[in-house]
């Protein structure tokens, strides 16, 4: 996984509240055995009408194509566990999601592919709804180290992040490697389990 | 917590499977149940072989193909090249990883929630996890179940943990008996309708309550299925003695005296009273009508007696704008009275509801009655076993016989990955859980309901009360 440290880009806003991981990529293009190469699939159904031709949408039109920051509306990401989403959102470019609220299992699904989802309140999401409509100017830094965002008029605020996936993210770390290195506490735990839950 | 303190069913199940806690908070849990299905393993096993890494422990991993699989003239085999890559994938996968498999010809394969509880593989007390957000369906015999992402799905294959975040206690209780043509999907319909869905975000949500102990495991499962759609991170019900007596005998299931010492440590499991919930709601059962969605996320939803909701009403301007992409992308308009909506596709299967109890309350409804003209209405059993079963009762032959296509079991047009799809503007009655913008198929249409209010939608060509047919 890449290192994450900071991304100063386009941001483009999509406010729908509830977009879901059906509208961020609809089941048809989960019919890969790779991670790679997903963006084709990504909102495709707000992209594209049945004949494929373009619909109005945000992510179709310049500068917001090159979006490496969206902001969103409450609940991103509910619905289906797909890791396709983050990863056709990745293969688009996009780097970071803010948003008053996530989905769970969307929300976890981000840092294991480098993708650096913020919760803010409110209000301060409703600014960056702003920031995000300014066209070339609509340009957003966000700092992991310092946990900052900046809008293209300079004010920047903090958010929170769990200090464990923060550290995983600035330095690419695979969880799994990580784990692996508690494999002791894993036979142990498995060695009890053996003598107080047999029938598992 | 120290010793002594009531403990929550999720709290009891959390705590015996921690293998390390670290100080913010972080967990590395063990994993009981690992269940696997086509879509969203590919990649982990890939990851696997790119570090070298091996499945740490395939005695507790079970996989199956459902999502892709056609329910018709399997023997064909699957005309579409990548839904076929992907289960052959999974074939080869499982065999180099020697990982237990149900190929599309055992009649063991089925919806892997379906088949896990089938074989006993489901237990209560267990962690279970599998890369779909509907694992949320094996709470309903105790067991913390909740789905991952393929990186996830990757960690437990080489590892057997996961690393995860303690969840909230959230308790739901309906009291009172249901009333007469009122189920468990009416009952989880309206809950999502009250908390909508995000209400359930970050908590672990166990629904009690004498109208839920009184359900059936299928009428469980289907409460704890749709728990997601509340957002939860999992669905909960205490094990009790109907929870014991579905397990008893199932082929993966203890057996002799590590039954009975299983089933004692299940006793301890449930709630201690005085536990302590971050939140509780209640909810009376009487009150509780047959429930239908009108939009396109599983919380637009309304009594069947009601009518399409006008955007107008809504309590934000975010609802507002999102009710009436709804509404525009469902042809409806407000005020529109739900029992007046014509639909041309039924559904009945899925996770949700594609278990025996579910074929036997539509053959019910159907018996004797015809579908309507201009309606295909699908019945896809949830599992071989279920098919068998249902054949061995007759019900294929009732349903048969009153125009219903009786299929072979898979996940079908609950996603619409294999042939069975709807088509731009077409409008369904569908058991399945998710009423999302093309999910059945891309421009289709899905109103959401029990089984017996879809069998009445199939006898109708409409949304129609159930209580009008029984
Ligand atoms: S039946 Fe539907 S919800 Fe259930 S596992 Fe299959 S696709 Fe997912």
């Amino acid at each position: 996984m890449d290192k994450f440290t900071s991304v100063t880009g386009i941001a483009a806003s999509l406010p729908l509240a509830n977009i879901d991981t059906d509208m961020i990529i609809p089941a048809r293009y989960l019919k890969t055995i790779k991670r790679t190469g997903l963006a084709e699939g990504l909102f495709a159904n707000l992209r594209t009408d049945k004949d494929g031709n373009p619909k109005d949408f945000v992510l179709n039109d310049p500068p917001y194509d090159k979006a490496e920051i969206l902001v969103t509306g409450e609940n991103f990401g509910c619905g289906s566990s797909r890791e396709h989403a983050p990863w056709a959102l990745l293969d688009a470019g996009i780097k970071v999601i803010i948003s008053t609220s996530f989905a769970d299992i969307f929300y976890n699904n981000c840092f294991k592919n480098g993708i650096l989802p913020i919760t803010l309140p409110a209000h301060i999401v409703e600014q960056l709804h702003d920031d995000a409509t300014r066209g070339s100017n609509a340009r957003i830094t966000v700092n992991l180290e310092n946990q900052t965002v900046a809008g293209p008029d300079g004010g920047s605020v903090t958010f929170e992040i769990d200090p464990f996936r923060k550290h995983c993210l600035l330095n690419g770390l695979d969880d799994i490697g990580l784990t692996m290195g508690e494999v002791e506490k894993i036979d142990d735990y498995e060695s009890k389990r053996k003598l107080s839950q047999p029938w598992l | 917590m120290t010793a002594g303190t009531p403990k929550t069913l999720f709290d009891k199940i959390w705590e015996s499977h921690l293998v390390k806690q670290s100080e913010d908070g972080t967990c590395l849990i063990y994993i009981d149940r690992h269940l696997v299905h086509e879509v969203t393993s590919p990649q982990a096993f890939e990851g696997l072989r790119q570090n070298g890494r091996k499945v740490r422990r395939p005695d507790l991993t079970l996989a199956v193909a459902d999502h892709n699989v056609p329910t018709h003239n399997r023997a064909a085999g699957i005309e579409d090249e990548q839904s076929r890559i992907q289960i052959e994938t999974l074939r080869r996968n499982t065999a180099e990883f020697e990982v237990p498999f149900f190929d599309m010809d055992d009649v063991r394969q089925g919806i892997v929630h379906i088949i896990g509880p089938e074989q006993g593989f489901t237990l209560p007390g267990t962690t279970i996890v599998c890369g779909d957000s509907h694992t949320s369906t094996h709470g309903a015999f105790g067991a913390l179940a909740f789905g991952i992402g393929t990186s996830e799905i990757e960690h437990v294959l080489a590892t057997q943990t996961l690393l995860q975040r303690r969840a909230s206690n959230l308790r739901i209780a309906v009291e009172g008996e249901l009333p007469l043509g009122v189920t468990a999907k009416d009952m989880i319909l309206s809950i999502i309708g009250r908390i909508g869905t995000a209400g359930g975000t970050g908590h672990v949500i166990e629904f009690a309550g004498d109208a839920v102990m009184n359900l059936s495991m299928e009428g469980r499962m289907t409460m704890c299925n749709m728990a997601i759609e509340a957002g939860a991170r999992a669905g909960l019900i205490a094990p009790d003695e109907t929870t014991f007596a579905y397990l008893k005998g199932r082929p993966m299931a203890p057996k002799g005296a590590a039954w009975e010492q299983a089933e004692a440590y299940w006793r301890s499991l449930p709630s201690d009273p005085g536990a302590h919930y971050e939140m509780e709601l209640t909810q009376a059962a009487e009150h509780i009508d047959p429930q239908v969605t009108w939009g396109t996320s599983p919380e637009d939803v309304v009594p069947v007696t009601g009518v399409v909701p006008d955007p107008e009403h809504a309590l934000t301007e975010a609802k507002r704008s999102s009710m009436i992409e709804s509404l525009d992308y469902m042809g409806l308009s407000a005020g529109t009275r739900l029992q007046d909506i014509s639909v041309e596709k039924v559904f009945i299967g899925s996770c949700t509801n594609g278990r025996i109890e579910d074929i036997r309350a539509v053959a019910q409804v159907a018996e004797g009655r015809k579908v309507a003209e201009g309606v295909h209405a699908m019945v896809v059993p949830g599992s071989g076993l279920v098919k068998e079963q249902a054949e061995s009762e007759g019900l294929d032959r009732i349903l048969s016989e009153a125009g219903f296509d009786w299929r072979e079991p898979g996940c079908s047009m609950c996603l619409a990955m294999n042939a069975d799809k709807l088509r731009p503007g077409e409008r369904c009655a569908s058991t399945s859980n998710r009423n999302f913008e093309g999910r059945q198929g891309p421009g289709g249409r899905t109103h959401l309901m029990s089984p017996a209010m879809a069998a009445a939608a199939a006898l109708t060509g409409r949304i129609t009360d159930i209580r009008e047919l029984v």
